[in-house]
């Protein structure tokens, strides 16, 4: 191995360490500031270590590549978690419940969602797969004390296990076929023989495995209960970073193996498109409960990006990694005011702890507002421009009936988004606000937040150097 | 740059009215009132300074423009540009939104500073759509304008104030998906042709159409505005909406949001598409007289004096549609009439049932009857503007209606004819209104203060405004003729576009000799 190549590696390699660092140090001593210290020093310095990258990027063995994608997406995804460490710190004080171990599990997952984006190798890809969820099986059960929360990460364990099967099987039948793990050789082996129906058979499960962890329908049973079950910020950390970096997969294997060129997956997924936003949609509809609403409503959005996805094309894949921003802003700012809100005996996402939430705390009342007219596409948020680059790809590779499929999502998830900012500014019921957090605004959590406030507003008024920056990033790739 | 302030001016008053909100409840309608005056008085003076000018809209023929790249790797600046049509608008909504922010001072008590600033941020949305010609712009601004609407209706409305937003907001908002769905097919279509992408109005306009792509893009952009207008079968939302918003709301929606929805019809569906536009012509006018019929019939079956306003909206946003797909210089320039005259008169309607609903409780006519007797400068309003929504001669509403029946019945006669039964059944509903209200016998033993001096201005202004334009149509005819020129003049050769410079039109109206009223060019329509 290179110095090049360990260089490149180093934003994996500091995530690793540090994980192992906040292990060590808890052998030692204790203490919730450390371990959040060490957490958010060893991201930073991956960040940085992401900024020193190679230029063009490095292959490392056969099983990594890290490149202007996988940087990018690295950078997302280290900044999301890092938000969701801010986030947790003041939610998780308030409990009595271990806390530094959380911690260790973020960083883990971090590494491994890290290390999806950079996978180009059966091999890395399902490794990286397995730190992740083996990490998110934890930080779902975590706090033990919750109700629902080891029903969660049993639930979690099971199905995302079950999927791991699948996706294995997907894989065994590609390398029988052709003889190889790496993406881009398999696929040229399996395009030179013509799809036959065994290796479209490997591809599909495979495809069902990314399916599940997504959560599109039909694979979407656990969300709603695993987000519920589990702590808030596990839950924003479950609908962002852990989606986006296997949606970054997604693309990667899709622009290796050429599957928007394959007229059986093309259909396919467009069906699975449409069925996963009518499905998430209408399934948000009936939520009175915010975490359970933005658990489908993140399965539509879900549903949203593969519109794109399919599109194809270097617009589409803007569009694409610019939703994906635009959605982990969106979604972590919603957790956010969920996480700030919780009380220490049970989490405010019942639609009644929003009722009047603009008298309590105005503030926290616009942050979700907007949070959630993001998530709708309205004007001024970073959604706004996400859906309408979304519809551009679509509309840009004459995918009508999935464009006009997600113009009728859109408008059906309106309802369920302005329910609950109607409730927060509501008169009724001003009083009756339940547990508001008596210790003031944690500071950290007031930072995270306004971070993620200020980055809504401006990716939807300026979002040109965004822009020009992903565009950048996507022709360098390919 | 004073096209900016257009727009920057309301969003500021907004933004102070609610950082002073939290002092005193007075001082955010003042600075709200402030704003707005402010707006008043830009708009006006552009007006009064602009002359005889030529600013038809056609290439490098804005009044004022201001263009700014914004994102640069979409083809999307920041390009607003003023015409005679959009100045006319602009006065209008500055007008109104002085009218709004003055009818909300004792009605709107509970957070007062929010309240203004969702006022001012409908108004600066409003302003947006008037002023933007890129298309990427103009729908966001279109979007901007819905969501501070729905939480006046659903903050600040009536009983039923949550039902009525969120059905507000669907059909505007499924209208609105629509509407970027042409623009976006549109833009490629354009970019794929001249291999630049944008989405710059006047870029667009020069797009070759295949006829059957340019139908459904057409149809799109229809759709949007139909909604917005509203057209026949689209129009559920309007009645509720109306008449649960706040006065303020009801006064907004429809004086100046409904015609957002004409304006974007002539501004974008009809010269962006002519051809389809010349081919769904028919379709379009049958619409908008069966919208004429059924608005008034409604109108006459409410007992919700609120309701029967918002009924008669229908009814006269159905004349717009008819005048706008005539495609002749009368019918277009009665349209322009049309828009401004009903957002007065209808305003006005809309702020007398609202004086009426903070003193009597009640919006149910059944339970009215007798007011003038207690009222009289009230009854005398709502008369006057009960006449003027009838379309009594005089008032700036016969003017605009006369002039569309006047332009269809060239193109059209037997719809000419279904449209002008539609003024018969408005003097039934006007008169009847009143009858219900002011006359007869009390129903219940009311006693209710007559017109403030607060409130007698802000009706004595909107009276002055109607008999102006009732007696004296011709400085806004002069504003809005250059622009409808320029319609009918692309519509009378939709294939080869109307694309001749500001120099050669002006040596032809010189040829043409002053024809200073709305002579009757064109008739392409037929």
């Amino acid at each position: 191995m290179t110095a090049d190549q360990i260089i490149a590696l180093m934003p994996l390699l500091i995530l690793a360490a540090a994980a192992i660092v906040v292990m060590l140090g808890l052998a030692v001593r204790r203490s919730h500031g450390f371990t959040l210290a060490v957490t958010v020093a060893g991201m930073l310095a991956a960040m940085v270590a992401l900024g020193a990258e190679p230029a063009g990027g490095a292959q490392v063995t056969s099983l990594l590549v890290i490149d202007s994608f996988s940087a990018f997406f690295m950078k997302v995804i280290i900044s999301a978690s890092l938000l969701v460490a801010l986030l947790a710190h003041g939610y998780w004080s308030a409990r009595a419940v271990e806390r530094e171990e959380f911690y260790i599990l973020l960083l883990l997952a971090t590494a491994g969602a890290a290390a999806l984006t950079a996978a180009v190798h059966f091999a890395s890809f399902f490794l990286a797969l397995e730190i992740l969820s083996a990490s998110l099986y934890a930080m779902i059960a975590y706090d033990r004390e919750r109700p629902r929360a080891v029903e969660a990460g049993i639930k979690y364990l099971v199905l995302a296990g079950a999927s791991s099967a699948v996706l294995l099987f997907g894989v065994a039948l590609v390398y029988a076929k052709a003889g190889t793990l790496e993406m881009a050789a398999a696929s040229g082996k399996l395009a030179g023989g013509g799809l036959d129906p065994l290796s479209v058979a490997g591809v599909a499960m495979i495809l069902v495995g990314v399916g599940f962890k997504l959560a599109l329908v039909p694979f979407h049973l656990w969300a709603a209960d695993v987000y519920e079950g589990a702590s808030a910020p596990v839950a924003a950390y479950v609908a962002t970073v852990s989606k986006g970096a296997i949606f970054a997969l997604l693309v990667r294997l899709a622009a290796a193996m050429n599957i928007q060129a394959d007229p059986q997956l093309q259909a396919a997924l467009g069906t699975a498109a449409i069925v996963t936003m009518f499905g998430g949609n209408l399934l948000a509809l009936m939520q009175r409960n915010l975490k359970r609403m933005l658990a489908y409503s993140s399965i539509a959005h879900m549903g949203y990006l593969l519109v794109a996805f399919l599109a194809g094309g270097e617009m589409a894949l803007t569009a694409v990694a610019f939703y994906l921003v635009a959605y982990f802003i969106t979604s972590l700012a919603a957790f956010g005011v969920m996480i700030v809100l919780s009380g220490s005996a049970r989490d405010a996402d019942a639609l009644e702890d929003y009722v009047g939430l603009s008298k309590a705390h105005p503030v926290l009342a616009v942050i979700l507002a907007a949070a959630l007219l993001s998530l709708a596409g309205m004007p001024l948020t970073a959604g706004f421009v996400g859906k309408f680059y979304l519809l551009a790809a679509g509309v840009g590779s004459g995918l009508w009936v999935l464009v006009a499929a997600l113009v009728i999502n859109s408008t059906l998830s309106l309802f369920y988004y302005l329910r609950f900012v109607a409730a927060a500014y509501s008169r009724a019921g001003a009083s009756a606000q339940a547990a508001p957090p008596s210790r003031g605004l944690p500071s950290l959590a007031g930072v995270a937040l306004a971070v993620l406030m200020i980055l809504l507003v401006w990716l939807g008024v300026y979002p040109s150097p965004m822009i020009q920056n992903i565009q950048a990033v996507m022709s360098a790739w390919r | 740059m004073i096209l900016a302030w257009l727009v920057i001016i309301p969003l500021a008053g907004g933004l102070l009215a609610v950082v002073l909100g939290r002092l005193s409840a007075t001082a955010a309608r003042a600075a709200a009132l402030v704003a707005m005056a402010g707006e008043l008085a830009l708009a006006a003076g552009l007006w009064a300074g602009c002359g005889q000018m030529d600013f038809s809209g056609r290439p490098g023929c804005w009044l004022a423009e201001l263009n700014y790249p914004w994102i640069a790797p979409l083809g999307v600046s920041f390009h607003l540009a003023i015409d005679g049509l959009s100045l006319l608008m602009v006065v209008l909504t500055a007008f109104l939104g002085l009218i709004a922010v003055l009818v909300s001072w004792r009605e709107i008590t509970q957070r007062v500073g929010s309240f203004h600033l969702h006022l001012c941020l409908v108004l600066a949305g409003i302003v947006g759509v008037f002023l933007a010609v890129d298309l990427f712009l103009f729908y966001f601004f279109w979007e901007l304008m819905l969501i501070p609407m729905y939480f006046l209706i659903d903050l600040w409305g009536h009983e039923d104030r949550h039902r009525s937003a969120v059905k507000f907001f669907l059909f505007t908002q499924l209208g609105g998906l629509a509407l970027l769905l042409g623009i976006l097919a549109l833009y490629f279509t354009h970019g794929r042709q001249s291999g630049v992408y944008t989405f710059d109005y006047l870029a667009l306009q020069a797009t070759t159409l295949a006829p059957r792509a340019g139908m459904l893009m057409m149809l799109g952009f229809f759709l949007g505005f139909a909604v917005k207008l509203p057209a026949f079968p689209l129009h559920p939302w309007l009645p509720d909406a109306h008449t649960q918003a706040p006065t303020a709301g009801s006064v907004i929606l429809a004086g100046l949001m409904l015609k957002t929805g004409a304006y974007g019809l002539l501004r974008f569906a009809v010269p962006l598409f002519p051809h389809a536009s010349q081919q769904i012509a028919p379709v379009a006018m049958a619409i908008g007289v069966a919208g004429i019929l059924y608005g008034a019939a409604m109108a006459f079956a409410q007992s919700d004096i609120k309701r029967l306003v918002a009924y008669t909206s229908v009814s006269h946003l159905g004349f717009v549609l008819l005048g706008i797909y005539s495609f002749n210089m009368l019918a277009l320039q009665g349209v322009v009439m049309q828009m401004i005259c009903h957002g007065l008169s209808t305003g006005a309607l809309f702020v007398l049932a609202g004086l009426l609903q903070d003193r009597l409780h009640t919006r149910q006519m059944g339970r009215m009857g007798g007011l003038w007797a207690m009222a009289p400068k009230m009854g005398a309003a709502a008369m006057f503007f009960a006449m003027a929504s009838l379309g009594l001669p005089g008032l700036g509403n016969f003017v605009g209606e006369f002039l569309v029946l006047l332009g269809a019945y060239q193109v059209n006669i037997p719809l000419a004819c279904a449209a002008t039964a539609g003024l018969v059944i408005a003097t039934i509903y006007a008169i009847w209104m009143i009858q219900q209200a002011f006359h007869g016998r009390p129903a219940e033993p009311y006693r209710m203060p007559d017109l403030r001096v607060r409130e007698s201005l802000v009706i004595l202004a909107m009276v002055v405004a109607l008999l102006f334009l009732g007696l004296y149509p011709q400085p806004v005819l002069d504003t809005s003729r250059a622009p409808m020129e320029y319609l009918t003049e692309m519509m009378s050769r939709p294939v080869t576009r109307a694309n001749s410079a500001c120099n050669e039109l002006h040596a032809l109206r010189s040829a043409d000799g002053n024809s200073t009223t709305a002579s009757g060019r064109g008739g392409g329509g037929q």
